[in-house]
């Protein structure tokens, strides 16, 4: 068990372990994103008020998920380096913040679309749209604080501090649904009792949102793997296992 | 608590305030700053004294946000310039009891005194008198959060030397929750409602960051003296 640990900390192995998992999970990903998509805008019937302008929701909902997970990902990965001081969770840290950034940005975009005819605005200032939009500029922060440090070491644990304190603020975005009466319609899947989802749109959303994990850990690994080749571009073991 | 800590509180928040005391310009210009913005908002707006009412709690908690802000990146500045940082640091006291007794005698000079100034600012934007015990309320324990969640941000950016606009970026998100339940209180108040539970969330928010903030700072000042 312990052994397994430590060889996550390594980063020849980890090199070697993220260059197989982008093999394998590349195809794997697009296949469930075409596979998803398709199902979800071609085959999902119509919604009963919103017509055909509800699928939208197969993008917006899987990156907002993935956003916010994501952001739980990266203060995980954070606690773990300033705790056990494990390089290569610096390296997920550093890699997980654009990733995450990306599809905040991506979540808050498609809402801003699929408001315009649902809602009649582009942007409307409720609970939840606001709390993906304080979920970004924590996002940025991480990075913009990440970019001011000359010494990336220092940097990578400055962004660990910073990123546990900001899981004070993912508690209430998650309760700001319940604390803000607002437009945005109550979370419509429920892990515990009735969804308000008919199955029909439920399963290509279900695909769509593994799809959209799959897709996170993809590019993750594939920002570790540069930052790897960027840091030890000049170690024996990156040239043995380049060829 | 040890005696023995206790005696450290209260001789590092000693030693603060002595030292803010002896540049009072520092204490009085951001009431100055917080006066002038708030004079930039009839400007801006319009007179208009119903118009000015209705977004007066918005505007004082706003304005309060950024001066606190203002005032709180430069938290540790003078001590990590004379290497007095790098002394408490190596004390066997723990370095988060000095940040927090840095904090205190900060909210103490800024927040309260912020507090004590605003019903002048509310009067200044026609809040409605019974609104005004509970604006002071809110800033009272709002500043304390953040002046909490600045030295989080101070701590982290003390080394840099482009520090000013990037502990803006860092914190303004944490402060949000401070802004809401701030604004919630006082607009309730206006409304002729009881703002008891948005005031009991600020005095729970601050709890929460006495407790986290002090220790966050003092990881965030090792890495800063560390770079």
């Amino acid at each position: 068990m312990w052994a397994f640990i430590h060889k996550f900390g390594s980063p020849p192995w980890f090199f070697r372990f993220a260059s197989t998992a982008v093999r394998w999970l590349l195809p794997v990903v697009i296949g469930a994103l075409v596979f998803g998509a398709v199902w979800g805008l071609l085959y999902a019937p119509p919604d009963f008020r919103q017509g055909n302008s509800y699928r939208i929701i197969f993008i917006h909902v899987p990156s907002a998920v993935v956003a916010l997970a994501g952001y739980y990902v990266m203060a995980s990965a954070g606690l773990v380096s300033l705790v056990w001081k494990i390089k290569m969770a610096d390296t997920a840290m550093r890699a997980v913040a654009p990733v995450g950034a990306a599809l905040t940005f991506v979540a808050l975009v498609t809402g801003a679309i699929w408001g315009k005819p649902t809602w009649g605005a582009w942007w409307v200032w409720d609970a939840r749209i606001t709390s993906m939009l304080i979920l970004f500029f924590l996002y940025l922060g991480v990075i913009a604080l990440f970019e001011a440090y000359d010494n990336k070491a220092a940097a990578a644990k400055a962004c660990a501090v910073l990123s546990l304190v900001g899981t004070v603020n993912i508690p209430i975005i998650y309760k700001s649904v319940d604390w803000w009466y607002s437009l945005h319609q109550p979370a419509s899947i429920k892990f515990t009792g009735e969804t308000a989802i008919d199955a029909s749109m439920l399963y290509p959303l279900l695909v769509m949102i593994a799809a959209f994990y799959g897709l996170f850990a993809l590019l993750v690994l594939v920002n570790m793997r540069t930052e790897l080749l960027a840091t030890y571009r000049q170690s024996a073991w990156l040239r043995s296992e380049l060829g | 608590m040890q005696p023995d800590l206790l005696k450290f509180l209260g001789f590092q928040a000693q030693r603060h305030l002595r030292g803010a005391l002896r540049r009072p310009g520092d204490i009085v210009n951001p009431l100055v700053f917080f006066l002038m913005v708030v004079t930039l908002f009839p400007l801006g707006l319009g007179p208009d004294p119903d118009v000015l009412a209705d977004l007066a709690p918005g505007i004082v908690w706003v304005v309060a946000l950024l001066s606190s802000l203002l005032v709180s990146g430069r938290l540790f500045q003078s001590d990590f310039e004379d290497g007095t940082l790098e002394q408490l640091a190596l004390a066997p006291h723990p370095l988060a009891l000095s940040v927090l007794a840095e904090i205190a005698s900060h909210w103490l000079l800024s927040g309260v005194v912020l507090a004590l100034v605003s019903p002048v600012f509310a009067l200044m934007l026609n809040m409605p008198g019974q609104a005004i015990p509970v604006l002071m309320a809110s800033l009272l324990l709002g500043t304390l959060c953040l002046s909490l969640f600045g030295a989080i941000g101070a701590a982290l950016t003390v080394g840099l030397r482009r520090g000013g606009v990037l502990l803006s970026l860092l914190i303004i998100p944490l402060t949000v929750p401070v802004l809401i339940f701030g604004t919630s209180a006082v607009r309730e108040a206006v409304l002729g409602y009881d703002p008891g539970s948005w005031l009991a969330l600020l005095g729970a928010l601050s709890l929460v960051g006495l407790v986290v903030a002090p220790i966050a700072a003092a990881a965030g000042l090792r890495i800063s003296l560390e770079a």
